[in-house]
């Protein structure tokens, strides 16, 4: 059975010439980017420097200002807790917003049981943070705003550039979580004032277990106190021997985004309107989460009214999509991100995230509208709320024994 | 995760999904769950003079393991006395369904909507003593 993939919000596969310009690194060329003394060091250092240049065109910065990490968690949490330790005596607040990545919202609840004041801003019912609470927020003792570029889970993208302005005229840094925006819509740190931002490899073809962080070098200059401490690697924001190979992959990936992007973008954004269409077309009753402009190109949230997001899985098992229902989650809770847009637990529970990519077809599309609708009527046939709503009760009045 | 066969078989071919009268005398129908939750069963049965039960149908909101538990039941139901079928556990769903410990709240719905379908059927034909009370959650 061939699978239809579309999770690349999850991770991406890795193109093929990137796995092409990792591989003499994973063989002859395996030397310490640290090593100064031979030609085995200084070729691995050639390499690292050339992908910092890479990450660093793509995202407008220049290459000094990229530090490699693990991946977007970790880039995170040196933004987050890096930025609030440092400039702890400056002042003890940050702000973030509901529907960042845990990546964020977890190192910054860490921050508030060690004594800092965290605010955690809400969103207006696409998922968008509201300008003028944002600037309400900001306070005296703000030293960070940390608001994501694009949201995993909708695609909803934020005013980043709106942000960035704010944050300057007040004072206060800028970090954005870009994990899911870089490669796939331009980006410009100096257009957008953004002082640090978050880059993730697996998320862009790259590979996994590798990442970036941008930090601003001038006006001003941005400094964290790092995570993991040690040899003084990267600045001394991250220790730790380079992983030389996946640096040259994102590097690569970071290059092959930014040539190809302009036609890409167009082509995945018209797959991506396909599929909504396709599937407005079928079926009555189903909802689009997230902003119906302002999206990546490569996301579509829907709500299906009446069915459930896991036995809806399980109807098209050779498409591979993920659910903000609590059933596919660990954690047994709906969506916390579709719940902060709004949306109510039980459309939490029928929603389906299909995110498309680079090797995503047309055919590919075609095939999944029709799956969904098929699955999608199987099961209302079999739904009880269907049922409901056919005859005229509201479901929302209706009296539900809680369990 | 990987569901068993036996989910697989019932949510691709559902047994006995429908409606029936509600307003029968000799139906009852149990409906539990709530939409928040993810989880709505509604199991309705329809019993002959003699008490047993003749034909039951279902239509469920839920996992694929809800499905797959309310058609078992469903099955299970027809051919039996109200009574035995009250004595339907949701350990023995779980068994038959080979279910994982987070799908064992779907076989306790299961259960409970037999439950709730018996009540209701008993509280139409008057009878007072009603023995199979939905236990409570
Ligand atoms: C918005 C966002 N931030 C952070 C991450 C974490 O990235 P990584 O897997 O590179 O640590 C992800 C990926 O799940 C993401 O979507």
């Amino acid at each position: 059975m061939s699978i239809v993939y579309l999770d690349n919000n999850a991770t991406t596969p890795l193109d093929p010439r990137v796995l092409d310009a990792m591989l003499p690194y994973l063989r002859d060329k395996f030397g310490n980017a640290a090593s100064r003394s031979h030609a085995f060091g200084w070729e691995a250092e050639n390499a690292v420097e050339q992908a910092r240049e890479q990450v660093a065109a793509l995202i407008g910065a220049s290459a000094k200002e990229i530090i490699f990490t693990s991946g977007a968690t970790e880039s995170d949490n040196i933004a987050v807790k890096g930025v609030a330790h440092m400039y702890h005596d400056k002042g003890n607040h940050i702000i973030i917003q509901e529907t960042e990545h845990k990546a964020v919202i977890d190192p910054a609840k860490y921050l508030e049981q060690n004594g800092f004041e965290v605010t955690v801003l809400g969103v207006d019912k696409y998922g968008m943070v509201r300008m003028d609470e944002l600037a309400g927020a900001i306070k005296d003792n703000t030293t960070l705003v940390s608001i994501m570029f694009a949201n995993n889970e909708t695609g909803t993208i934020q005013p980043v550039a709106e942000i960035g302005k704010l944050c300057k005229e007040r004072g206060v840094l800028f970090h954005t979580d870009a994990a899911q925006a870089v490669g796939k819509v331009p980006i410009d740190v100096e257009a957008m004032g953004i002082d640090l931002l978050s880059v993730s490899g697996h998320k862009m073809y790259g590979p996994k277990g590798i990442g970036a962080l941008y930090v601003r070098r001038k006006k001003p200059r941005v400094r964290c106190e790092p995570v993991i401490h040690g040899g003084g690697h990267e600045r001394g924001m991250r220790s730790g021997t380079l992983n030389v190979p996946a640096i040259v992959g994102l590097g690569t990936a970071c290059a092959l985004a930014q040539a190809e992007m302009p036609e890409e973008s167009k082509r995945v954004t018209a797959l991506r309107d396909r599929l909504w269409e396709g599937l407005s077309k079928n079926l009555t009753e189903i909802a689009l989460n997230g902003h119906p402009e302002k999206r990546l190109p490569t996301t579509v949230n829907v709500s299906f009214l009446y069915v459930e997001g896991e036995s809806l899985m399980m109807g098209f098992n050779d498409i591979a999509v993920s659910s903000g229902s609590a059933c596919t989650s660990a954690s047994l809770e709906p969506s916390y991100v579709l719940k902060a847009l709004g949306v109510g637990d039980e459309l939490a529970h029928s929603s389906i995230r299909f995110s498309l990519g680079r090797f995503t077809t047309e055919a590919d599309v075609d095939y999944t509208v029709k799956r969904v609708s098929d699955a999608v009527n199987h099961l209302r046939k079999m739904s009880p709320l269907y049922e409901m709503a056919l005859e005229g009760i509201d479901i929302t009045k209706v009296q539900w024994a809680h369990h | 995760m990987a569901y068993s066969d036996k989910v697989v078989d019932h949510f691709e071919h559902p047994r006995n999904v429908g409606t029936l009268d509600k307003n029968s005398a000799n139906v009852g129908t149990g409906v539990v769950g709530a939409p928040e939750c993810g989880d709505v069963m509604k199991l309705q049965i329809q019993v002959d003079e003699n008490d047993r039960i003749v034909d039951a149908k279902f239509k469920t909101f839920g996992c694929g393991s809800a499905i797959a538990s309310s058609s078992l039941a469903t099955e299970w139901v027809k051919g039996k006395t109200v009574d035995e079928a009250g004595q339907i556990k949701n350990t023995d769903i779980v068994k038959e369904l080979a279910l994982p410990p987070v799908k064992i709240h779907c076989s306790v719905l299961a259960e409970d909507a037999i439950r709730a379908a018996i009540r209701d059927l008993r509280q139409k034909q008057g009878a007072p003593g009603d023995k199979t009370a939905v236990a409570a959650k």
